[in-house]
């Protein structure tokens, strides 16, 4: 049985290879400045970021070491979650003249979007250590090469389950329900707020915001799983220390969580889409 | 593998598809829960196959005959596995190359040679296999000075020449014909049509649908038609197509 479906991802494995090459070749295929603009538009946003936040929320006594690439670590791993959710939302009903008349694997479909917004987002990381590089060499700012940096890689590989595993949802959801890819703007908008990227949550003080003695608020906001990858992103690249263990066991179960749930809906509604398309 | 008995490649058992009509189409959440809470979701059954069943031998090639909405497409598709049926089952030895209505697996933004691997990758074919077939695509085609422009440029007819091209290039076991030798002009056509006679030789099975008894008996030994999803009728393609062109004559 499992064997099945193995061989069906061996046979169109060069599907998933095909798709994902295509879509980190369009991507920027229009541009003039193509390809650069992923180590660009990274660098662009958070100078603007940073000229916008920084008064507020930049002061090095709340312990943010380096403003800028606090934003930087924040917003590179915000922006892959939200991009490559949003294609693989848009991944099923974007391909739907393909799907409506061969057999393939549809799961190939948002799984590829996925690790394509993954190769332009490791190809992005660059610009983090660019700027890191600029920081170390030429200002004082206490930033320092550590072994922890290597560990990086943890959060990020998390960062991935859960995007697979919330775009193999979205992808089923958009099929049936056309309403989500809007609502899902607005929600990655509110999720923009929600995750500390331009701010460190003990800046806001929400434990002053109780409900019966409980900090609801800062509760709320630590739920969100994109906190916990952060934060460990940032114990890694910004702050040379081991991450927090509640962060590492609470995101990798929340995505784990979802990729079932995705699975799941995939297996049960895959049949079905072809009478929605 | 020598052996008398021919071999089966598509075995169609008491296959039989249902489709829910919604009286109204509901696409959004609102709607859907408002119907739901009111019970207002009605769904009508339509049966767009019922019970068929047919065996296609390797080397064979069947014309799917009927008029318009007697399940033609519908059989395609249950074939190809793009839809499961609602009963009975299919078997298919050997690997299917559908033919996309003018290249609907092709990216737009890609050139013509880019997209003749993201189309072999559709049916599951590696670059390195595509590679050793992309002379041929490139001659039968014709568009060799156009292979590098993307496809949103591309005429109709030059589509239809490259989707023709990349899935009669890979030879398949299966090919299906979904009336797609009706598009392109008539020099395309007569090449199109030797190309596939000349994929029979190579013990090739075809499915072909349409409406053309001309072209039907032209290319098929044998054919079947569809009624209100049933098989009304099967045999050699001459005798089906008679019955087809009374049907239609008499209408």
């Amino acid at each position: 049985m499992k064997n099945k479906y193995l061989r069906n991802f061996y046979k169109y494995r060069f599907l998933l290879s095909e798709i994902v090459r295509k879509n980190v070749r369009l991507q920027y295929r229009d541009s003039v400045l193509g390809m650069f603009w992923t180590f660009l538009q990274p660098l662009l946003t958070t100078i603007v970021l940073v000229l916008v936040f920084g008064r507020v929320f930049g002061k090095s006594s709340d312990g943010v070491v380096n403003y800028p690439i606090y934003l930087l670590c924040g917003r590179l791993l915000y922006e892959f979650y939200s991009q490559s959710t949003k294609r693989a939302m848009h991944s099923i009903t974007g391909s739907a003249s393909v799907i409506k008349k061969v057999y393939v694997p549809k799961y190939i479909y948002p799984l590829s979007n996925i690790i394509s917004t993954f190769v332009t987002f490791m190809i992005s990381l660059t610009v983090l250590v660019a700027m890191m590089a600029y920081f170390m060499l030429f200002t004082d700012t206490p930033l320092h090469l550590s072994p922890y940096i290597l560990l990086a890689l943890v959060p990020v590989f998390i960062l991935l389950l859960l995007c697979i595993g919330v775009g193999l949802i979205l992808s089923v959801l958009s099929v049936f329900f056309k309403d989500i890819e809007y609502l899902y703007d607005v929600f990655t908008l509110l999720l923009f707020y929600m995750t500390p990227i331009f701010y460190k949550l003990n800046q806001l003080h929400l434990d002053k915001v109780t409900v019966g003695g409980f900090p609801i608020v800062e509760y709320m906001l630590m739920a969100n799983p994109l906190y916990s990858i952060v934060s460990m992103f940032r114990s890694c690249v910004l702050y040379s220390v081991m991450w927090n263990w509640h962060w590492f066991f609470y995101s990798l179960g929340f995505s784990l969580v979802t990729i079932i749930i995705g699975v799941w809906a995939f297996y049960k509604k895959q049949d079905k889409f072809i009478l929605y398309l | 593998m020598p052996s008398n008995k021919p071999k089966t490649a598509i075995a169609v058992k008491n296959v039989s598809m249902m489709f829910n009509l919604n009286n109204e189409k509901i696409d959004n959440i609102k709607e859907y829960f408002i119907k739901l809470v009111t019970r207002k979701l009605h769904f009508s059954e339509f049966w767009a196959l019922n019970d068929i069943s047919f065996t296609v031998h390797k080397g064979e090639r069947l014309g799917v005959l009927g008029l318009n909405g007697a399940g033609k497409s519908t059989l395609l598709k249950v074939i190809c596995g793009v839809m499961k049926p609602t009963r009975g089952s299919i078997t298919v030895s050997g690997v299917i190359a559908p033919l996309l209505e003018l290249g609907a697996g092709f990216d737009s933004n890609y050139s013509g040679k880019e997209n003749v691997f993201l189309y072999g990758a559709t049916m599951g074919y590696s670059r390195k296999f595509m590679q050793s077939k992309y002379d041929d695509i490139l001659a039968f085609s014709e568009i060799k000075d156009f292979i590098d422009v993307p496809v949103k440029n591309y005429s109709s007819g030059m589509k239809a020449r490259l989707g023709f091209a990349i899935a009669t290039a890979v030879e398949p076991d299966i090919l299906i014909l979904d009336e797609v030798l009706s598009v392109g002009d008539a020099k395309f056509r007569i090449k199109s049509e030797a190309k596939i006679k000349n994929m029979f030789d190579k013990g090739i099975t075809v499915i072909f649908v349409s409406h053309n008894t001309d072209q039907v008996r032209r290319i098929c030994n044998k054919a079947i038609l569809l009624e209100k999803g049933k098989i009304v009728a099967q045999g050699t393609a001459d005798e089906v197509c008679d019955i087809y062109d009374t049907i239609t004559n008499k209408k």
